[in-house]
């Protein structure tokens, strides 16, 4: 059948890579158990995903946590190191971060893997993708310029959540004692996320992550990633058809490069490789 | 075009480079670790 999916060694690969992108992300692990929070010095190094440095387990800065940070800081000076940091990682891989190296990407197709009903992609899925640009724009860029303060993280980031606001409040009365309405509106968030995610195909990724929206923007000129060679191409779209995600052709700025079309192409034109694009 | 993207991709890395070597020379990289060491109240929906 067209654009039916096989599983193969490369699916596990990706995973493994994802797995040991997430223990080395928070290998602190010491922190789970005390419930304090790693204060070395790589916490001045961005990790690529979304992976709140507030996690106890967490050994690096969150790339959103920080750039609001910045946005948020006094004297609204151009946050260079932060800006460097994005487009450095965004050249180099772009949405390969999200396919291969982001922990709540790895959580997502976990969630997915629980046995409920699935929504499929459509036109609908493919216009809430643009909804992750607006969350961008008004909650991670807008918001600390205004309200002197990070939007996403406070109001709506799932990750900061699950990380680290639920393992710290259960190990910290002090904080559990400071719980108050806008933490059980981020709970209520999370939950909605999870259950979302449960029932499509990495929804948070998809259509609310502004860190995606960054390194989608990066999709025409980023260094690694997923190629089609234009020569074996046919144009049968089966790649697209397989795909999970909201993607027009492989490689796009929907596509995370998780390589599930390389699976289902006839003429085996889908690689991953440095260069350029289609 | 493969020329341009070429071109873009090596601008985009130096630009990339350089931001972060002015950043780290503007106390970007402390500033960051700043904020990462200490507990987020917001991120964590205590505020």
């Amino acid at each position: 059948m067209r654009g039916a999916r096989r599983k193969t060694g490369r699916d596990f690969g990706r995973r493994y890579v994802q797995l040991i992108a997430a223990v080395l992300y928070n290998c602190h692990i010491t922190g789970f158990a005390t419930g304090r929070i790693y204060r070395g010095s790589f916490k001045g190094i961005c990790a690529p995903g979304l992976n709140c440095y507030s996690c106890p387990g967490a050994v690096f800065a969150c790339p959103l946590g920080a750039l609001q940070g910045a946005l948020a800081g006094s004297a609204r000076r151009i946050p260079y190191y932060v800006l460097g940091t994005f487009l450095l990682f965004g050249v180099l891989l772009g949405r390969v971060i999200c396919g291969f190296l982001c922990p709540f990407g790895l959580i997502q197709e976990l969630l997915h893997a629980v046995p409920l009903p699935k929504i499929r992609k459509s036109r609908v899925t493919r216009g809430l993708s643009c909804v992750k640009y607006g969350i961008l724009i008004v909650l991670v860029i807008a918001y600390p310029l205004i309200r002197i303060a990070p939007g996403f993280c406070r109001i709506f980031c799932p990750a900061g959540t699950l990380e680290a606001g639920i393992p710290l409040v259960l190990k910290d009365a002090h904080l559990r004692e400071q719980i108050g309405g806008l933490f059980s509106l981020k709970v209520a968030v999370l939950a909605a996320c999870i259950l979302l995610c449960m029932i499509c195909y990495r929804a948070f990724c998809r259509f609310f992550c502004p860190l995606g929206a960054i390194y989608s923007l990066f999709h025409p000129i980023a260094f690694w990633g997923i190629r089609v060679e234009e020569e074996k191409c046919t144009g049968c779209q089966a790649c697209v058809h397989a795909c999970r995600m909201d993607v027009r052709r492989v490689g796009d700025r929907e596509c995370i490069h998780c390589g599930d079309c390389r699976n289902v192409c006839p003429e085996r034109a889908i690689r991953y490789g440095g260069g350029s694009k289609k | 075009m493969k020329d341009v993207r070429k071109t873009v991709r090596l601008a985009v890395l130096a630009a990339a480079v350089i931001l972060i070597i002015v950043g780290i020379r503007e106390n970007g990289f402390r500033e960051v670790m700043s904020r990462a060491v200490m507990i987020c109240l917001d991120c964590i929906g205590i505020g």
